[in-house]
């Protein structure tokens, strides 16, 4: 059996606050091979996100958080390395795409030069080959006319165009693994569609590894092949995606795929 | 829907925000209409922009409409005075989308839920601590929760607050603008049921305005989709969800993700174009329904089911 492109074991996360440990993950293990894409299910406050940061080795704003366990990724132990040797890792073998468009983009620098920026950084192209390969990037994730938007500032943009930006960011060095956290919690239906497709084409063609996390039952049931759902900083179930939605064994599970609002619902008489 | 048992008639409502800083005037919202009978569930759906929010805000007169009527329980909102809108306001209450900044921290549970009596005086001043007991239970609540602060609840126990709070004096007619959407799913059914007993309780009617088209069906006894300011499409839920006439209409319900693997496999993997809804087309060309408005001076809608209308503004042209 080949090697797992990520192996997660017995991972933990504690926020400390005020001498205070509170605890956010209790021990979570799980796998994703290459090219495959896992969800990750789950209500507030379940430590799905705070799974997604620990990974990346990244600690939610202005928290102090202690990480233990271990995630190989690719055969390194990414706990072991070095802050140095993460960053290089971080946005170039793994990407992360959040939930809120906005606070993730530089407000006063254009699009085109925060992407070139974020080019450069992994790569040694010339500031002009970079400027292209935004170009060529704005085109790939559907942004009309990128000639005449690349010079635009965040502002100028629509939710669903400033997603579609930070995944153009995202996948802009072929990332191994793009971990999107909620990437459509905040977009209006129509764009939150064309956004999914977005990813599943992507993840296609780079042959790329996705993790989306999300509460929405109907996000996740497309775009993955497994599932794990999350409960109190633990992984409760795991399985198929087929099987989890079909027969999911475990009660929370079933509660929470209950709850879901179905557009066939018996409705009211008016 | 007999005429005569609407609770809420809008008619013609217009809201257009004045031109600012280089940016033209905005009409926010332009000839909506519709009624809303005693204990019925309007549900508003449409995307962000698309003026529902607005809507809400203009009914209750929290936002100044520049064009319209709103009648509540037979009196015209828009031709009063302050004064007398603002005795009109025990009839009309909100539910707005965040429990967490609608509800003043450094309020006890029993000073927010005896504000709204303080105003209005739906009842002496002595029955005040019963009728706040009685609102607490009736959202699920143990009494004994009134000396403790908003922060001290989870974000589903807040929004029952929110909701004792609209219903402390009674209303008749409440505006629910994203009740649920900041909620957990599970939290998001419990408070949806909550909203349901309470109407067939109390007799309530509501204007449900939402973007998640799954939750209105579950509230909706009727739905209006709006787009671009406008109501596209009006029908009973059923007919609305059933057989979506505006083109608008069903590209939002097929956007909808559906909890359903194969289905929502086979979705993401057609490839549609986002489709475009153009504003009005040229009034001397025959309409969608081959209608010339211009020469005929008809109105817009269009009859496609026993109290189901679509606009023929906003249809993609083939």
């Amino acid at each position: 059996m080949t090697e797992p492109l990520l192996d997660v074991t017995g991972l933990t996360a504690e926020f400390v606050h005020r001498g205070e440990t509170i605890p956010a993950l209790n021990g979570i293990g799980f796998t994703v091979a290459a090219g495959e894409a896992v969800g990750f299910v789950g209500e507030s406050g379940c430590g799905k996100s705070v799974m997604a940061r620990a990974i990346m080795r990244l600690a939610p704003e202005g928290s102090s958080v202690r990480l233990g366990g271990a995630v190989r990724f690719q055969g390194t132990d990414l706990m072991a390395l070095s802050e140095a040797r993460m960053r290089d890792i971080r946005g170039s073998r793994i990407a992360m795409v959040f939930q809120d468009p906005m606070t993730s983009l530089n407000p006063v620098m254009t699009i085109g030069a925060q992407m070139a920026d974020m080019i450069r950084r992994h790569t040694g192209f010339s500031a002009r080959q970079a400027r292209a390969r935004v170009l060529e990037l704005l085109d790939d994730v559907g942004i009309r006319d990128p000639q005449r938007r690349i010079d635009d500032h965040p502002h100028q943009f629509s939710g669903g165009m400033r997603q579609r930006v930070l995944i153009a960011i995202a996948v802009s060095c072929e990332p191994d693994l793009l971990i999107a956290d909620e990437p459509t919690t905040a977009l209006d239906v129509t764009v939150q569609a064309q956004i999914l497709r977005l990813l599943m084409r992507l993840r296609e063609r780079h042959g790329m590894a996705l993790m989306l996390i999300s509460h929405d039952f109907g996000v996740i049931a497309g775009m993955v092949e497994r599932v794990n759902v999350m409960l109190g900083g633990e992984i409760v179930e795991t399985g198929a995606v087929e099987q989890i939605f079909a027969a999911p064994a475990h009660a929370y599970t079933r509660a929470l795929l209950d709850a879901v609002p179905r557009l066939d619902a018996e409705g009211r008489q008016a | 829907m007999s005429g005569d048992a609407a609770l809420l008639r809008v008619r013609d409502l217009a809201v257009s925000f004045p031109p600012r800083g280089g940016h033209p005037a905005v009409r926010a919202v332009q000839d909506v209409s519709f009624e809303l009978a005693a204990g019925q569930t309007l549900g508003l759906v449409g995307e962000s922009g698309s003026g529902k929010t607005t809507t809400g805000r203009a009914i209750l007169q929290l936002q100044p409409t520049t064009g319209g009527s709103v009648e509540l329980l037979g009196r015209d909102l828009t031709a009063m005075r302050r004064g007398e809108v603002r005795a009109m306001r025990r009839h009309m209450q909100f539910v707005l989308q965040n429990p967490h900044s609608s509800l003043n921290p450094r309020m006890t549970v029993n000073r927010i839920l005896t504000e709204p009596l303080a105003v209005h005086r739906p009842i002496p001043r002595a029955e005040f601590a019963d009728r706040v007991a009685a609102l607490l239970e009736m959202v699920g609540l143990d009494p004994s929760v009134r000396h403790r602060y908003p922060h001290e609840f989870s974000g589903g126990q807040r929004q029952r607050i929110v909701i004792a709070r609209a219903l402390a004096v009674n209303p008749a007619f409440v505006v629910c603008d994203e009740p649920v959407s900041a909620l957990d799913v599970r939290t998001q059914a419990q408070i949806v049921e909550l909203l349901r007993s309470l109407q067939d309780r109390l007799g309530l009617s509501y204007l449900f305005i939402a973007h998640d088209l799954a939750i209105v069906r579950r509230v909706a006894h009727r739905v209006a989709v709006m787009y671009g300011g406008r109501i596209v499409e009006l029908g009973a839920a059923a007919q609305v969800y059933g057989s979506p006439a505006h083109p608008y209409t069903r590209a939002l319900l097929d956007a909808v993700p559906v909890p359903d693997v194969a289905s929502q496999r086979r979705k993401l993997r057609q490839d549609v174009p986002a489709p475009l809804f153009p504003p009005d087309r040229d009034p001397r060309q025959p309409c969608t329904f081959g209608e010339v408005h211009a020469s005929t001076g008809t109105s817009h809608w269009h009859q496609v089911g026993c109290g189901h209308h679509v606009s023929c503004r906003f249809w993609p042209t083939e």
